[in-house]
């Protein structure tokens, strides 16, 4: 086989197989010098099984590929790296209790050998993060700096291997919209300078913004290639899903009534002991959705566990359907109509061992309806789980497949499928969609709508704003842990909350 | 109490101490390290049992005190080897390997004993190598100064443990590796080859702890350590993973022991309760682990074997 034109990188009938899973199915992908071409797809669709054969950690079952025009094997990997392939993964691969400096210098050869040469390679990180405008000081340990300048480390890491080929999958997962944008500088300038990328993203917008080129996958094959020009987001959601999708959910009047959810002046302690949350008040009504919009870490991971009953508080009081549940615990929180949709999917939503049928029961487990004789009724519980999955399109294999190895918007309509069961007044809902491919995002929507509609009163916490301006009624802003202002639907605007988010005041 | 506190058996005491320090030294040492690149050694009692035996064997047949040590360093090493095949590339329950090693330790020795040797006969002691000068220290000069050559070299590997460690592109990737292997893997660092080393060394270690114990008693018998190992694995949590908080722990077991004989020799422990004040140091080890487990933080992949799937 030849290269027949000057691709950085081609990929040519990648076919890669798991236990039961065709994950890639004849793939052609190639990478040109200069651009930065696009793996769009849903959750499953195979986008990270390529590139991690690209990056050696899989072996690919058939197919070839050539780089700068010559066939290449990679096994691990080192030899990915040697071929000058750097890889920014799906997770952040770095150690939390290294510092930055030597985070970067794990794998080079030292120039010093036994011995690590920390003093060079910190000089070198100040050039890179000089030339690029990467902030970041060589010297502190990794877990004390925030996602964004992780995600920073990460592509200093892959400047200083002076990579070729990046890839980059769902890098902007954890960033705020801000540290998007800096991130895409930055990229674009890479490519500017002639090295190529690979992005993988849900975000239709970033990928309309960044890309040169778009390759659609759906079950492991490639269903078409694009570039923006040529398309728009619905188009591209239509391409990755196979059927038309609804962006923007439609929201009927919302017809409030009593109120359901009352906090009054909580005021809560973070993980370090400082006040995340301030003399916060805040009414819900029943049939309406509250967003909370935020840049993360402004208060909104404590409010939520605070209501949830995970976390203590410090003063302020909370009544739910008129009981004071101040002090109350989980189990009788949830008795009183409460439902959750934690951020942490895996292990604060469901347990990654148990099976998607456990999960489902995973809360009411001792509900009289799945007990026989003080035993489990396993045809009750297969029931309910079948009927479950069924109503809830959950993905799976079957019932007792582990729920780990369902993609993570399946494993979000597992929780969800258990939550909206325990027929909740109050939903809390946090980051219900945060890495959900388009079409499980779709479905999750209009499962909260439905749910507004039998009135149900929900807390919706995201960091992703237009998912708040979609599915809000009114949307409140937080900032340092503070609500620092109450917008109703109809007078939100995308760049007035942008700034309030920012901690603007008008 | 008066006889305890004169200036001659307060010295003595003290060089108990160190010398009683040396193979939990040794030993937590050697396992510190293997716990950094997050491989739990439970193994470390066996590993000193035949390494003592085959030491005290060698003495025996050949009256050659440091072939004797080079021999336990390779029973060391052969024990690594096992260890690692076992659990870094059969990557198995790390626990429950190393309780096997332990037993195998425990009954091969005692059976090679009871072949080979039979009763125990006494062999003779690692001398003192006085240090120029030093040696003649007034107080100190005993305790710390007019040690075996085992003692040197165990007390010179914490500094040269804390380099090898913080210092050396291998104690970053060791470090890495007991952290998140994941990310050492994506940056080509080989996560076997780094667990392998690491066990090797903490394995070549535990060799030398079980050459320094029989080489200081000059006899053997079955079970010699008595648990030993055991207490060189919680010394490191009690250390924090850290060379110098591991020697500060073994110090303090060593100190506790040494007083603990000191003052049942001078009968200021009754006879009916002496057995009682031997746990001393065990029950002192768990009070300072209650105390410190909610500040230390253990290698996050400890005991977590690695596979890319
Ligand atoms: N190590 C593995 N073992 C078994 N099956 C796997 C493995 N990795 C991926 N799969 C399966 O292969 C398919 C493709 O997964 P992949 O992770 O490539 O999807 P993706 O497009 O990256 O999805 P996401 O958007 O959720 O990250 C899925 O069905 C997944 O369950
Ligand atoms: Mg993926």
């Amino acid at each position: 086989m030849t290269s027949t034109s000057n691709n950085l990188l081609e990929m040519r009938g990648i076919t890669k197989r798991f236990p039961g899973v065709l994950a890639n199915d004849q793939i052609d992908f190639d990478v040109r010098y200069g651009e930065v071409h696009t793996l769009l797809g849903e959750n499953g669709a195979g986008k990270s099984t390529l590139v991690k054969i690209l990056f050696g950690l899989y072996q690919a079952d058939e197919g070839q590929f050539l780089l700068r025009g010559k066939p290449v094997h990679i096994a691990s990997p080192a030899e990915a790296i040697a071929a000058r392939i750097g890889m920014i993964h799906q997770h952040f691969m770095l150690v939390p209790t290294l510092t930055v400096a030597e985070n970067v210098a794990l794998g080079l050869a030292s120039s010093r050998r036994p011995f690590t040469d920390l003093e060079t390679v910190s000089a070198r990180i100040r050039e890179i993060s000089e030339e690029h405008g990467l902030a970041v000081d060589p010297s502190v340990i990794i877990s004390h700096l925030s996602v964004g300048e992780r995600q920073r480390v990460e592509i200093i890491k892959a400047l200083y291997r002076e990579v070729e080929l990046l890839v980059l999958d769902e890098p902007t997962a954890v960033l705020t919209p801000n540290e998007v944008d800096d991130l895409f500088v930055i990229l674009r300038r890479m490519a500017d300078n002639g090295q190529g990328l690979i992005f993988i993203s849900h975000k239709l917008h970033e990928v309309m913004a960044l890309s040169d080129r778009i390759t659609v996958l759906r079950n492991g094959r490639v269903v078409g290639a694009t570039t923006p020009a040529e398309t728009d987001r619905q188009k591209l959601a239509e391409m990755m899903v196979g059927r038309t999708v609804r962006l923007t959910p439609e929201l009927p009047p919302a017809q409030t009534a009593e109120s359901r959810l009352v906090l009054s002046n909580l005021t809560i302690n973070g993980d370090a002991e400082t006040i995340a949350v301030n003399n916060l008040s805040l009414e819900l009504q029943a049939g309406e959705i509250l967003g909370v919009a935020g840049v993360s870490g402004n208060g909104q991971r404590e409010l939520a566990e605070a209501i949830a009953g995970l976390r203590p508080l410090e003063s302020g009081a909370m009544t739910l359907n008129d009981k004071d549940v101040s002090l109350a615990s989980t189990r009788d929180r949830r008795n009183l109509g409460l439902g959750y949709i934690p951020e942490e999917r895996i292990p604060d939503g469901a347990v990654a061992e148990f099976s998607v049928s456990e999960n489902l029961i995973l809360v009411d487990h001792a509900a009289s309806t799945f007990l026989d004789k003080g035993m489990f009724d396993e045809q009750a519980i297969a029931d309910h789980s079948e009927k479950m999955v069924e109503d809830f399109a959950i993905k799976t294999p079957s019932i007792k497949t582990p729920t780990s190895s369902l993609s993570g918007g399946n494993i979000q309509k597992v929780i969800l499928a258990r939550e909206l069961a325990a027929r909740p007044t109050v939903l809390l809902a946090c980051q219900p969609t945060r890495g959900v491919d388009i079409g499980a995002a779709e479905y999750i929507h209009t499962r909260l709508i439905e749910q507004r509609a039998l009135g149900t009163a929900t807390i919706l916490i995201s960091e992703d704003l237009d998912e708040v301006l979609g599915l809000s009624d009114r949307i409140a802003v937080m900032y340092e842990g503070q609500i620092v202002a109450i917008v109703p639907r109809q007078d939100a605007e995308r760049s007035q909350i942008g700034l309030l988010m920012a901690g603007a005041t008008d | 109490m008066d006889d305890f506190f004169t200036t001659s058996v307060l010295v003595a005491t003290a060089a108990a101490a160190i010398r009683l320090a040396t193979p939990y030294l040794l030993a937590a040492l050697g396992e510190t390290i293997g716990q950094r690149s997050g491989v739990l050694n439970l193994g470390v009692d066996g590993v000193m049992l035949l390494s003592a035996f085959f030491a005290y064997w060698t003495v025996l047949s050949t009256g050659n005190l440091w072939l004797a040590a080079l021999v336990a360093l390779l029973v060391g090493l052969i024990m690594g080897v096992i260890y690692a095949v076992i659990t870094v590339f059969f990557e198995a329950t790390q626990g429950i390997s190393g309780i096997g090693i332990f037993i195998f330790g425990l009954g091969f020795s005692d059976l090679m004993f009871r072949q080979q040797v039979g009763t125990p006969k006494p062999v003779p002691r690692l001398p003192s190598v006085n240090i120029p000068f030093l040696a003649d220290l007034p107080y100190v000069g005993e305790p710390l100064f007019q040690r075996s050559l085992m003692t040197y070299l165990a007390f010179g590997l914490v500094p040269l443990t804390v380099v090898l460690l913080n210092k050396t592109t291998f104690g970053l990737n060791v470090r890495a590796v007991g952290e998140n292997p994941q990310a050492a893997d994506s940056l080509g660092v080989s996560v076997e080859r780094t667990r392998f080393a690491a066990i090797m060394i903490g394995n070549a270690f535990a060799g030398l702890a079980g050459a320094a114990l029989v080489l200081q008693l000059g006899i053997f018998q079955p079970n010699l350590t008595q648990g030993m190992g055991f207490i060189a694995v919680a010394l490191v949590y009690f250390g924090a993973w850290r060379p110098w908080g591991v020697m500060g722990g073994a110090l303090l077991y060593g100190v506790v022991n040494a007083t603990v004989l000191q003052w049942k020799a001078l009968g200021i422990i009754p006879v009916s309760i002496s057995d009682l004040a031997g746990m001393a140091p065990a029950i002192l080890t768990i009070g300072a682990l209650i105390l410190l487990a909610r500040r230390v933080h253990a290698p996050a992949a400890l005991t977590k074997p690695f596979s890319r799937h």
